[in-house]
């Protein structure tokens, strides 16, 4: 069995009086793609920075290609490719000469040409960096990313605040590279991000590893249930919701109630009786699949998007 | 290394040639103060234009100390090193990329300054050319690396202002390139000898007025060149990638290492040298030289 390409183990780290991280423990094994999912100010940026070598941990150990990104920094960094949740680049930098200079730094650099194809930037070759869009910048960064043949790939929220047009067609490159076998860790925040693109997923809240798994597994902790969001004009009764026919779960969150159900149907004929009984008026209701949110709702009893 | 300094270097040039700001500050206000100068302070005068040559020579060659130090500054608070420090580069590449492409990018305004004198202004004499060369380069390095050195202490834009300020202030007025030292009060005249901007000036006007040797500025080149070295070392040790990463208050005292020649130098000048001297039996003639004929008597 080969090594994991990246080791992380009890991994602590503090900003002054801010616990960011208490003991985060994972792997990830060759030629699959990670993700860490979790709110803001979960500890994501934070891990990956660390492993990136851009911060240094106060307390745990890290192995990136069996190196340390600290004491093996400059090795590291030419078989680890990196995007930052936020990348900056001097505003009259052109396209191609962004990545051909990057290029130059690495032994066995990709063709950039190859790769503005790829990431459909030819036609901005010759753009400045401050005349790309949101999209186009990321997809700049992505590409720097994997400029020197990378084996392990890192980006920190790939689609935060992009359109879902342009994430779409980010998910498609992340498709492709993980197709070709390339290992990726990837922060997100977005559920269907990463139910759709990681092999593993590992939920993380508070600077630490809640749940671990492949985004199946995970689900199966829910099996079987529906989550239903309800909104009434006013309380209902206590616990009246939670005696309610299939339901497995109940809590409140804010002014909507989530009921977690084995028999749906049955629980939404038996809610509109008790309603109608009680003269509560429903103002609004939802039905979900089994989703990594219900999995983040019942490790920490509150919502990845607040 | 080499390599990725190079190819860092060719960015900045890049990125300087694209820059209306740059193409101000480094062509054309040093080209205003030169015509400025000799206009109205020289009064058209050739035999004393030298002298003023020398004096704007030095100010271009000390423009770098402004541009570079708000250069990193700013790279660091947009988040731009930030992205380099992903790649395999270390801090001296990056330091020493800044100081090689502000070399490369100071010389076509000084081949300028230097043609409009001669052929424009009609300057007599191209002095010695390889003093002024030696001079301008180890001048634009160690000024480079004095703006760097300032950038690695501060911890933001407004700060690496403020200290830009005032140590600019001292350079621009009493280095001897806008108020002639010989106008200075004596107690400032002894002052000055501890500032490495007094070098470079008297260095350069005396290449220019009176051919000075290299012998002449071997002191200068000496104190310039430990002070890069010294000025270089401590913006590497220093150096951050990170704008959340703050220097503390001690660690910013290391910024006074770059300045030990000049303390030395000025020491040994206030006890034993003739820099003063020279300086003011320079002022006199030049003074002479601008000083309007007298009408014949009848």
């Amino acid at each position: 069995m080969s090594e994991p390409v990246v080791k992380v183990e009890g991994l602590y780290k503090n900003y002054g009086a801010v616990e960011a991280l208490r003991g985060v423990s994972f792997e990830v094994e060759e030629g699959e793609l990670f993700g860490l999912l979790g709110p803001n100010g979960a500890g994501k940026t934070s891990t990956i920075e660390i492993l990136e070598g851009l911060r240094h941990q106060d307390r745990g150990t890290v192995r990136v290609c069996g190196l340390d990104p600290q004491k093996n920094a400059l090795e590291m960094k030419h078989v680890v490719g990196s995007a930052l949740q936020s990348t900056s680049l001097p505003d009259k930098m052109r396209v191609e000469e962004t990545l051909e200079m990057f290029a130059h730094f690495y032994r066995n650099p990709r063709d950039t040409k190859e790769l503005l194809k790829r990431f459909q930037l030819e036609e901005k070759r010759n753009a400045f960096y401050h005349q790309l869009s949101g999209g186009q910048k990321q997809r700049l960064a992505l590409a720097l990313a994997l400029v020197n043949n990378p084996k392990m790939i890192f980006l920190d929220e790939p689609t935060a605040g992009l359109d879902p047009q342009v994430r779409r067609e980010i998910y498609s490159t992340l498709e492709e590279l993980k197709q070709e076998k390339k290992t990726i860790l990837l922060t997100t925040h977005y559920i269907e991000e990463a139910e759709r693109l990681c092999d593993r997923v590992a939920i993380i809240d508070y600077g630490r590893v809640m749940a671990l798994g492949t985004p199946r597994e995970l689900k199966q902790r829910s099996a079987g249930t529906t989550r239903i969001e309800v909104r009434l004009s006013r309380a209902p009764a206590d616990g009246a919701l939670g005696k309610l026919d299939g339901v497995a779960d109940c809590r409140r969150l804010d002014e909507t109630y989530l009921l977690h159900s084995s028999k749906p149907t049955q629980t939404i004929v038996a809610l509109v009786k008790h309603l109608e009984t009680e003269g509560v008026e429903l103002q609004g209701l939802e039905m979900f699949s089994p989703s990594l949110e219900d999995v983040f709702l019942e490790l920490t009893g509150r919502r990845l998007r607040e | 290394m080499v390599n990725h300094t190079w190819t860092l270097s060719m960015m900045r040039i890049k990125l300087a040639l694209r820059s209306r700001t740059f193409l101000f500050f480094s062509m054309a206000m040093p080209m205003g103060f030169l015509f400025g100068y000799v206009i109205f302070f020289g009064r058209g005068n050739p035999l004393v234009v030298p002298y003023l040559l020398g004096a704007i020579l030095a100010l271009s060659v000390m423009g770098a100390f402004w541009g570079l130090s708000m250069q990193l500054v700013m790279f660091r608070e947009q988040g731009i090193l930030r992205r380099f420090h992903l790649a395999p580069i270390g801090p001296g590449a990056m330091l020493a990329s800044s100081i090689i492409s502000n070399y490369f990018l100071v010389f076509p305004t000084v081949i300028l300054e230097f043609l409009i004198c001669r052929f424009i202004f009609h300057m007599p004499t191209w002095g010695n050319l390889v003093a002024v060369f030696l001079l301008v380069s180890i001048g634009a390095a160690t000024f480079s690396a004095m703006g760097l050195v300032v950038a690695s202490v501060t911890n933001d834009m407004q700060e690496t202002t403020v200290i830009n300020n005032i140590i600019w202030s001292l350079f621009l007025f009493l280095s001897g390139v806008t108020i002639p030292v010989g106008l200075m009060p004596g107690w400032v005249q002894k002052l000055i000898l501890f500032l490495p901007a007094t070098y470079l000036a008297t260095g350069l006007e005396g290449a220019m007025l009176h051919a000075a040797s290299f012998r002449d500025i071997l002191a200068d080149m000496i104190a310039l060149t430990v002070s890069l070295i010294l000025a270089f070392e401590v913006a590497r040790r220093i150096f951050r990638w990170e704008p959340e990463e703050k220097i503390r208050g001690k660690a910013k005292l290391w910024a006074v290492a770059a300045l030990i020649p000049f303390l030395l130098l000025g020491s040994w000048e206030l006890t034993r040298g003739h820099l003063l001297q020279e300086i003011n039996h320079q002022y006199q003639m030049i003074s002479q030289r601008a000083a309007p004929p007298r009408p014949p008597s009848r």
